[in-house]
């Protein structure tokens, strides 16, 4: 105990702030540590440097601009602005060091023709990589990341299968107008019977299910005036291009989900129900002229070209 | 509690090292320009290669690619770095356990700076006493126009060594123009302005508490000593004889008066004190500041040589050496550290020396993992990726093995020109029959060098998937 009296009494070289609270409650002044102050000051300093440069304070219903600005394009028209996160955004994506890197290879894409561009590996591996962003951030939400498809929506694009043609110049045609896929429902027109017969020829025509009576009769349902299938899909049922009309004698099957079926009767069963309802609405794809650039869409229809099996 | 224990910051007594002339001052001055000479030189030697890359040393951060004269390194051989820092670890640790602070006293960077900043203080400033009496002078005219031209010279020192470490990263030609021409990437700027910033705090200001407070190797280098340790000491027997040092004065002039009053042979001139960059008196022993640069050996001798006494009062020795026993250099731990240095520069020269000149590789695109070909095949993609490591052109040939039946589809780039120390990825398909009830089969991507790569035939095992 008498330590601790030792200790209050104990005259102490640190100064005091000169109050005192219930008689003798004193407070230290113990002054910040040097490098902590100028710290502080340095803050400071900085701070006001940042007003001049930045947006910062509110002002009534607007704000300090601050003086420095970024320049852009937009509309086609070029943009001087006050600076912010997105006009310097803006400006990075344009004119950035990176940006001034793509546009090189876009342009080498844009001058090039389709043949050149295949033939030239360096080119094709820009496609690769640039193609690769665009196709997750616009393609993939309906044709998955890797472009393989939904069976029964959207067509798988690494196949070497195209309703609407897997040519360069069809594929580029695609993406900018978009396509509609139509099938009338055959409901009303054929009975179950036929229905049974049609289903049974389209799949002998593959040799998914073996040739019999019942193809037979479908065959002339599907070649003659009852089903009239063969107006859309060929004579031969091999598909039309211009009318996207899906090839019915490949092992490809694009919306009867026939690889997964395991017996005879399941596959007639999926392809009945494609030809009972028709495609009505289902295969609709937007056109992307407008959303995306004439050479974004050139790149694209490279990419999707040698994904898998382009023509 | 204690008046002591009370005052936790003690204030740093400023040092303000005399100069010496002798012949390991002349050494460190060789070491000195020796390495301003390369470090300040380097970034400017040009080298021809192929590829127009003409700086002899450049590490191009962008590019990802180290070049050292002829040797390219490629980012996948990064791992060389490590290597050269074990090797440089273990040097260090070895010269060491033979030779103790050789490191610090002769080489470090912080030592080489300081050594240059006293050198422009002196030059300004003037000797010792001069800079002592500077020091303590109020702040006026000559105070201020001296302190400004010193800190004037440090920062112009600070910024070129701060300028000269950005050249290393670009083209330096070019980047001092763009630098001057305000052009230069914000990372140049940056770099210069705070390694200026250190080296100006740092050699300039902090000095000896760098190598005393923040060095680590300063702090473990207790660990690797030994009694078999060169060090830098005072031979203590000799200089204090039995009644200790004395100066020179009435009836201690000679030598023979000197040991017939038994007194030591050191005059207590107080030199090898004046000289010590780091502010220790050599004579109380083996003190853990002491960075051994050996300005107090050369500040002894002179004096010795003066006196036409025998020069080593302060000397290189070891502890053995100092109790009259023999010093041993080949101890288990030098010789430990040197099998493991041996054998991790060996590693490192065949790692380098057997690098390969082409890189392949090839990934099974997994999205989707296979797909159905309208002829009833099954088709996989894979990626293949490959980086050329020679400047020059050259040609490789992709191929598959082991696959029958198989079709290799490589949009018909199955021969492959690779431009100099280029990265290119192409994209593979395989086209395969189904066969049987397998689902996975195994086969090699094979890349034949057909021009410039050499004669080694690389082989990448992969994966065909036929079904889930």
């Amino acid at each position: 105990m008498s330590e601790t009296t030792t200790n209050q009494q104990k005259p102490t070289a640190v100064q005091t702030t000169g109050h005192a609270w219930d008689g003798d409650l004193q407070e230290f002044n113990n002054p910040l540590p040097r490098w902590w102050l100028w710290s502080f000051y340095a803050t400071v300093v900085f701070a006001v440097i940042y007003w001049f440069l930045y947006p910062t304070w509110p002002v009534g219903s607007s704000w300090t601009k601050g003086v420095l600005s970024a320049t852009f394009t937009e509309g086609g028209k070029q943009e001087t602005m006050r600076w912010n996160t997105r006009s310097a955004l803006l400006e990075d994506l344009q004119t950035g060091a990176d940006a001034t890197r793509q546009r090189e290879y876009f342009e080498k894409i844009a001058a090039a023709d389709f043949a050149t561009i295949q033939k030239d590996p360096q080119m094709l591996a820009f496609v690769n990589q640039a193609g690769k962003r665009i196709f997750e951030t616009n393609c993939s939400a309906c044709h998955g990341r890797g472009g393989q498809g939904v069976v029964g929506l959207f067509p798988n694009l690494v196949d070497d299968d195209w309703l609407w043609g897997g040519t360069f110049k069809d594929i580029q045609y695609t993406i900018t107008h978009g396509r509609n896929g139509y099938m009338p429902s055959f409901k009303g027109t054929l009975n179950t019977a036929q229905l049974d017969d049609v289903a049974s020829y389209v799949l002998s025509l593959s040799g998914e299910v073996q040739a019999d009576e019942a193809s037979a009769r479908g065959k002339q349902i599907f070649e003659g005036p009852v089903g009239g299938c063969y107006m859309c899909h060929g004579d031969a049922a091999k598909g039309i291009k211009s009318m996207g009309s899906a090839n019915l004698t490949d092992k490809i099957w694009t919306l009867a989900n026939v690889p997964a079926a395991t017996t005879p009767e399941a596959k007639i069963e999926a392809v009945k129900a494609v030809v009972s309802n028709g495609v009505i609405n289902v295969r609709t794809m937007p056109a992307w002229d407008g959303r995306m650039s004439a050479d974004e869409i050139k790149l694209m229809a490279v990419y999707i070209h040698q994904l898998g099996g382009g023509q | 509690m204690t008046e002591a224990e009370s005052h936790l910051y003690a204030k740093r007594i400023p040092i303000h090292p005399r100069s010496v002339k002798g012949r390991f001052r002349n050494l460190r001055y060789a070491v000195l320009a020796l390495a301003y000479g390369v470090y300040f030189l380097l970034p400017w030697v040009r080298w021809s290669r192929p590829t127009g890359v003409n700086q002899a040393v450049l590490f191009d951060i962008p590019g990802r690619r180290f070049y050292l004269f002829d040797l390219v390194v490629q980012a996948q051989d990064i791992f060389w770095l490590a290597g050269l820092l074990v090797i440089a670890a273990l040097l260090l640790f070895f010269v060491t356990g033979l030779a103790g602070r050789v490191w610090c006293g002769y080489f470090c960077f912080q030592t080489l700076w300081t050594d240059v900043f006293i050198l422009i203080e002196q030059w300004v400033q003037g000797e010792r006493p001069a800079r002592i009496r500077l020091a303590k002078q109020s702040w006026d005219a000559e105070k201020r126009r001296k302190m400004l031209a010193t800190w004037g010279l440090w920062l112009l020192t600070a910024f070129l060594t701060g300028l000269t470490f950005t050249l290393y990263w670009a083209d330096a030609p070019s980047l001092v123009w763009n630098m001057l021409t305000g052009g230069a990437p914000f990372a140049a700027y940056a770099t210069t302005g705070f390694l200026t910033l250190t080296t100006f705090v740092m050699a300039g200001l902090a000095r000896e508490q760098v190598c005393t407070y923040m060095c680590p190797y300063a702090r473990f280098q207790g660990a690797m000593f030994d009694r078999d340790t060169l060090i830098i000491s005072y031979d203590a027997a000799r200089g204090e004889g039995d009644a200790g040092r004395a100066k020179i004065g009435k009836g201690a002039k000679t030598l023979e008066e000197r040991q017939e009053k038994k007194l030591g042979d050191c005059v207590d001139c107080g030199y090898c004190v004046q000289v010590c960059p780091v502010g220790i008196d050599i004579r109380r022993g083996l003190q853990y500041q002491c960075i051994s640069c050996a300005l107090c050996i050369d500040a002894c001798d002179s004096i010795m040589d003066n006196l036409g006494w025998r020069r080593g009062l302060i000397r290189y020795t070891s502890d053995n050496a100092l109790a009259g026993k023999s010093t041993r250099l080949l101890k288990p731990k030098t010789l430990g550290y040197g099998v493991i240095l041996t054998a991790a520069v060996s590693l490192l020269a065949w790692s380098v020396g057997t690098r390969s000149l082409l890189d392949a590789s090839a990934e099974l695109v997994r999205q989707p993992l296979f797909v159905q070909l309208s002829d009833g095949r099954i088709q996989n993609s894979y990626e293949i990726k490959l980086n050329s490591k020679v400047a020059q052109p050259g040609k490789v040939r992709i191929e598959i093995a082991g696959l029958p039946g198989a079709e290799l589809d490589v949009d018909g780039h199955n021969l492959i020109p690779l431009a100099a120390e280029q990265r290119l990825r192409v994209r593979a398909k395989i086209k395969l029959q189904p066969d049987g009830n397998l689902a996975r089969r195994e086969f090699e991507f094979v890349f034949t060098p057909v021009e410039g790569f050499g004669t080694d035939v690389i082989r990448r095992p992969a994966a065909f998937y036929l079904k889930e």
